[in-house]
């Protein structure tokens, strides 16, 4: 057989082929969120239709949730009118709800795999980009839009056509220093933003192997910033060890099912790619982005390259630039900075928060940063109190907010006023993505702690 | 939702040379907080068209009166970044039924397909020419016909095939949408959900 892991997971929920059109694919689990659905349910009620599998479909409040006094009613009365619409939508179609100040609360990312909601083989899909993250369990998951919302809630079914299929493999060591977000960084500056569009990426090699669950998740999160589809890990004994005894997980017999078909999930030896790559872990550095679109990185020692060389056009590539106040050749070493933001379904999980705690531990932070950390979920909140992290990172002279997509997106109070630098752990460095005028620089938990302890942009090998 | 039919477009363009424009950009999240699909056109390209003040940029095309008409044609890698049907609507809404561009990222063609804006991808050769076309003459006509696909630069004899999937072409033309051919297979959908694990 010539199978890949995506092909299998693929060809076994195909309702209905269509002729010279897409594919009838069957979702197992949708995940809703307040900001793409309430037209989706307005639509519903137009047609007069229900919600048809309402027990595959999930919905937490995160985009838009302020991460201060969440106990107070929402100040914004449009983002108080959307948080209620999905709470109503929710009750009406009997669609299990996790709004604000629940304890399962938190980014929709995050709280999926912390439930066991997401599970290898299943087709899950949300109307958020980032939903590749749950790609690291083996699934197929991927971004929808709004309209595609509204089948699926009404039809439990989306119609694509099957992506092709693309191999990243990464062998090596990665050295101290280097995280599952630089690695990913680095594959977007090798790729640029649309080097993966129209693929759905599986990534294989030591590397992704090693990595932790977590980890993992950082990878495939970031899939979508090289335009892929999505991205996939296969599952192994940690996706296992993970999965086990969570919340919606399979129990007892059906436990034992699940594991017989999901010890199946990989690409045959000899399985057909339509592009595959390769790259060396040893080479990757810690990275850092100077420009407004993820793949605009570069290693945090190298110099801002010039215009020349890029392959987009030169005039955009200088108009990004401009924006981000900065100039050809230069270092980002020693740059000056002002927000910290720790954060987001890219770097919001407790391996982050033990990460960059781990760094500051014993220093302070600079007086010029200010530093919002945000948890990706209450149960990550919950655990960086019960470990004993948020005594030291007060003693460091940071505070903890609550959790949410906060500043990732900034939709709610959490802008980057116009002009200001932020390095973030979150995803995307587009213009204004941060509130409008922001500046992002895009990083590791790492970077993010060594910038906050020092001010400025720092490798954060110079601490060890 | 049903939309227009979409035959035939001939209208001047507006023309964005540049790359990469990503969805914040279409519609910056702050106005993604409707509950309803109204007034996203007004929000169309905001950060870009206003001031922090509110006042129109001078240098924005849309902002500039020479430049007009139902098509927009963009740089490569046309609306890459958040899945945000938003920045199709607001497209849609401020009055376009068409984007130009020599790449698209894949979310964004799926939802302007989903709500009557036509995507269309021509070789970076014949967008520079385009651009071209449009800076030495603003009333220049491009003419899409969807049923033919093929996008002409009228008055001149430049004009180039494009690809759709032959079933959103159907959609497309009819003003159908995937709900109505999904509700029309609900048995199969049902008995295959019997069948799964999850
Ligand atoms: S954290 Fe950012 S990228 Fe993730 S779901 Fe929220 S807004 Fe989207």
């Amino acid at each position: 057989m010539n199978q890949t892991l995506f092909d299998k997971v693929w060809d076994s929920h195909v309702v209905h082929k269509i002729n010279n059109g897409p594919d009838v694919l069957f979702i197992d689990r949708h995940m809703v969120h307040e900001v793409t659905s309430p037209v989706a349910f307005l639509g519903l009620k137009k047609r007069n239709i229900n919600v048809l599998f309402p027990e595959k479909t999930f919905a937490t409040a995160d985009h838009n949730t302020p991460t201060k006094n969440q106990h107070l009613p929402v100040k914004d009365p449009l983002s108080a009118k959307q948080l209620k619409a999905l709470e109503e939508n929710s009750k009406i179609h009997g669609i299990s709800f996790w709004g604000l100040g629940h304890e399962k609360n938190g980014i929709v990312h995050v709280v999926g795999p912390e439930y066991g909601i997401t599970l290898p083989g299943a087709t899950i899909v949300c109307g958020d980009s980032h939903t590749s993250t749950h790609g690291a369990f083996g699934a197929i998951a991927f971004g929808i839009g709004t309209s595609e919302v509204e089948m699926v809630l009404s039809t439990q079914c989306i119609m694509q056509p099957k992506a092709k299929k693309m191999r990243i493999t990464i062998n090596g060591k990665l050295s101290k220093g280097v995280t599952p977000k630089d690695v990913a960084l680095f594959i977007i500056s090798e790729l640029t933003t649309s080097g993966a569009t129209g693929y759905f990426v599986e990534y294989a090699g030591n590397v992704f192997e090693e990595m932790s669950m977590e980890g993992r998740m950082t990878v495939c999160n970031l899939s979508i910033e090289m335009g892929a589809r999505g991205g996939m890990i296969a599952p192994d004994h940690k996706t296992f060890e993970y999965i086990k005894n969570r919340e919606f997980s399979p129990k007892g017999k059906d436990w034992t099912k699940a594991m017989n078909y999901w010890s199946t999930l990989k690409s045959d030896k000899d399985a057909l790619f339509d592009k595959e790559l390769l790259f060396d872990g040893d080479k990757i550095q810690p990275m850092i982005t100077y420009g407004t679109n993820p793949g605009m990185g570069i290693s945090i020692s190298n110099g801002i390259p010039n215009a020349e060389n890029q392959e987009g056009g030169i005039k955009t590539f200088r108009k990004s630039l401009q924006y981000m106040n900065y100039n050809e050749g230069e270092s980002m070493l020693g740059k000056k900075i002002d927000f910290v933001f720790l954060g987001s379904c890219t770097n919001g999980r407790i391996e982050d928060f033990r990460a960059f705690t781990e760094l500051v531990k014993g220093k302070k932070k600079a007086p010029n940063v200010t530093a919002w950390l945000v948890p990706g979920s209450h149960k990550v909140e919950q655990a960086i109190k019960s470990e004993g992290l948020l005594t030291i990172l007060e003693e460091a002279g940071f505070e903890l907010r609550e959790p949410g997509c906060s500043a990732c997106l900034a939709m709610n109070d959490d802008k980057i006023p116009a002009g200001k630098y932020a390095v973030s752990t979150s995803n995307r460095n587009f213009e204004g993505r941060q509130g409008p005028g922001s500046r992002t620089l895009l990083a590791s938990p790492l970077v993010a702690a060594a910038a906050a302890i020092t001010g400025t942009i720092t490798d954060p090998r110079t601490f060890y | 939702m049903a939309y227009d039919k979409f035959k035939i477009l001939e209208s001047t363009a507006v023309p964005l040379p540049i790359e990469n424009i990503d969805t914040d950009q279409i519609i910056p999240a702050r106005f993604l907080k409707a509950t309803e699909r109204i007034g996203f056109g007004d929000n169309l390209f905001r950060d870009w068209r206003y001031s922090s003040n509110n006042i129109p940029k001078k240098d924005f095309v849309l902002n500039n009166s020479t430049f007009k008409g139902k098509i927009l044609v963009g740089g490569k890698n046309f609306g890459s970044g958040s899945s945000r049907e938003h920045a199709a609507w607001a497209i849609y809404d401020y009055g376009f039924r068409c984007v130009v561009s020599s790449f698209f990222a894949d979310i964004f063609r799926n939802n302007c397909l989903n709500i009557g804006v036509l995507p269309v991808q021509v070789s970076t050769e014949f967008l520079e020419k385009i651009f071209n076309n449009i800076y030495e003459n603003p009333k220049t006509k491009l003419n899409i016909d969807l049923n033919q696909q093929i996008i002409r630069i009228l008055g001149t004899d430049s004009s180039e095939s494009f690809e759709i999937n032959e079933y959103k072409k159907g959609n497309m033309l009819n003003g159908y949408d995937d709900i109505d051919y999904l509700m029309n297979i609900k048995d199969s959908i049902e008995k295959f959900a019997k069948k799964t694990p999850l």
